[in-house]
């Protein structure tokens, strides 16, 4: 018998809405799961279990009322670190943050908890999501569910993991520079980076503001589209949301797609991709070529330099984002009391952040420093402005934009992290769509050797219902050999 | 390989990576310099590629989305209670955070 725990979200909201299972006995499915395999998957910081199990009660005993229930009701989500929630620690991953508790909910948390969604637990992630493997958490790696040497991506490495392993229905990931479409593709799942502006980032904890946004990782595209109906939308506390209409993700998912143009960008199957991955994605590109108009190839040619550019403006933003950490108002604080203000603030920062973070702040110390700012970030603005030119030149031939997420397969715990940039470059094919802006979608499109191989599918700013709309159709005529890692 | 390195132009010394950590108020321990310069020379001089390009003119961009200042009325709102404000504070001395000596 399927366990609700293997189900999707939406599988699992009919089995409830219809009676055939109570929100409690789908949440403990979950737990169940959770402790079976959680001890060799590594995918959470906090659990919640009480918690859920107490909401599961209340969403049960309003359906036994006939009560009115929020659309996610009795659906498990996960939530990654870097997201704040009401009287549960969120910690990023760091030693910084290792015991703050948040006094508020993040308006994307905040309207999933409205929604009915019962939050499980907060998600392992690299340190401040700074890192493409979740190697970097202080609390150690998140193992890939598929091959448990490996590394599930990242930054929002737990959340994927939970979801791909059946420890949550559905999760939150960010993604500043792939870190939600990054570890869809290493563990299979879907996941969603939606155009800047489209999701509130009021709770976020900020890592480069001008590049990030809140994103679904789920099982299938139309739990990636429920999921985001619940959290889009236009917020006072962030000035950034755009004020657009309230709209259901999931009214245009079958929408015909036999017009849609798809332009195979040149530069994603660049030097350095994998050619398992190459040939995998485009066994995905030749699906989606029978289910549209047909393909044809695009240059973009300065999507070469965008990772320097990403990199500058991310560790900029990071250097001043994080300045705020000085151990006063909430966060580490060295107890070495001998010291004055200014050592105090250095110790504390030396002590409270990983190495990976340092490196990442100091850098953009430097970059942003007098004599500096011409020759590093006004260039990579400069490049900023190039790709968003490139992408509009290329939306006006197409309608979406396809390539690899990834330019390689999962990779093995430990073996890219002593070199930072080795590392930065696996994030080569992520981090355009981040600089212009855009939104683009991970969905699983194969494996490699066992590896799991995901295909990014990019739009306009603000195409989430084409791109989920391809998307969809795409999953539901591509053979995949297996959903679900076999994790016992 | 250490050899080769020092042939090419360094694009940062010890001494500025000091200053930027300075900078960053992020404190560096002696031995974790050398190995902190040697890495992020190696960023640096792959982040010169941008050089490759003209970028004579091209305007930067500072966000993707323009916006000018967005105002809300200028009406009360609820604020953090004080107990709740100070309650992830790692020093507190009665209604206060406590500071670290200035002089």
């Amino acid at each position: 018998m399927t366990e609700p725990h293997e189900l999707t979200a939406s599988e699992v909201a009919r089995l409830i809405a219809s009676g055939e299972a109570t929100a409690e006995e789908c949440v403990d499915s979950v737990i169940e799961r959770i402790h079976a395999v959680e001890r060799r998957v590594h995918a959470y910081i906090t659990l919640d279990e009480e918690g859920a199990r107490q909401k599961a009660k209340q969403i049960d005993q309003r359906i036994k009322e006939r009560k009115p229930v929020g659309r996610l009701a009795g659906t498990v989500v996960a939530i990654k670190d870097n997201m704040c929630t009401q009287g549960t620690r969120t910690t990023c991953s760091s030693h910084m943050l290792e015991s703050f508790i948040p006094p508020y909910d993040a308006t994307a948390v905040e309207r999933i908890k409205r929604a009915d969604g019962v939050v499980i637990g907060k998600t392992n992630m690299d340190e401040f999501a700074m890192g493409t493997s979740t190697e970097t958490s202080h609390f150690g790696p998140t193992y890939n569910p598929w091959d448990l040497t490996r590394v599930p991506g990242g930054s929002s490495g737990g959340s994927a993991a939970a979801v791909v392993c059946g420890e949550t229905n559905l999760a939150l990931g960010s993604d500043t520079g792939g870190s939600v479409r990054c570890p869809a593709s290493f563990c299979s799942t879907v996941g969603l980076k939606p155009t800047y502006g489209l999701v509130s980032r009021y709770g976020l904890i900020a890592y480069a503001n001008s590049l990030e946004q809140i994103g679904p990782l789920t099982k299938t595209v139309e739990d990636c589209a429920t999921l985001l109906t619940v959290i889009a939308g236009h917020d006072e506390r962030d000035c950034t949301t755009a004020n657009l209409d309230v709209k259901d993700y999931t009214n245009h998912l079958k929408k015909p797609i036999s017009k849609v143009r798809v332009g195979v960008v040149k530069e994603l199957f660049g030097e350095g991709t994998h050619e398992g991955v190459a040939k995998t994605v485009m066994r995905g590109v030749d699906t989606l070529g029978e289910l549209t108009s047909g393909y044809e190839e695009v240059s973009l040619p300065s999507l070469e330099y965008s990772l320097p550019a990403y990199y500058l403006i991310a560790m900029s933003e990071a250097s001043s984002n994080l300045a705020r950490y000085d151990g006063l108002r909430y966060g580490y604080r060295t107890p070495d009391e001998s010291l004055e203000w200014g050592d105090t603030y250095s110790k504390t920062r030396m002590e409270g952040f990983g190495a990976e973070v340092r490196r990442r702040v100091i850098l953009g110390s430097f970059a942003l420093s007098a004599g500096y700012y011409d020759r590093y970030y006004l260039k990579a603005l400069q490049v900023r402005t190039l790709v968003r030119r490139d992408f509009e030149r290329a939306f006006s031939g197409f309608d979406v934009l396809v390539g690899p997420t990834m330019p390689l397969p999962p990779f093995k715990v430990g073996e890219k992290i002593k070199d930072p940039l080795e590392l930065y470059m696996c994030d080569v094919d992520t981090v355009p769509v981040n600089l212009a802006g855009l939104p683009a979608i991970s969905v699983p499109c194969g494996f490699f050797e066992g590896l799991p191989i995901g295909m990014q599918i990019i739009g306009r700013p603000f195409a989430e219902e084409l791109i989920l709309g391809v998307a969809n159709a795409f999953e539901k005529s591509h053979r995949l050999e297996a959903r679900s890692p076999p994790l016992r | 390989m250490a050899e080769s390195h020092d042939k090419k132009t360094r694009r940062i010394t010890i001494r500025e990576v000091e200053h930027a950590a300075v900078l960053a108020k992020i404190g560096l321990a002696e031995d974790e310099k050398v190995q902190l310069t040697e890495q992020l020379d190696r960023i640096l001089d792959y982040f010169h590629t941008i050089d490759q390009l003209n970028l004579n003119g091209v305007p930067p961009t500072h966000h993707v989305i323009e916006l000018v200042n967005v105002l809300r009325d200028d009406s009360p709102q609820r604020t953090l209670p004080r107990k709740k404000a100070l309650s992830n504070a790692s020093k507190v001395e009665e209604n206060f955070f406590k500071a670290p000596r200035i002089v």
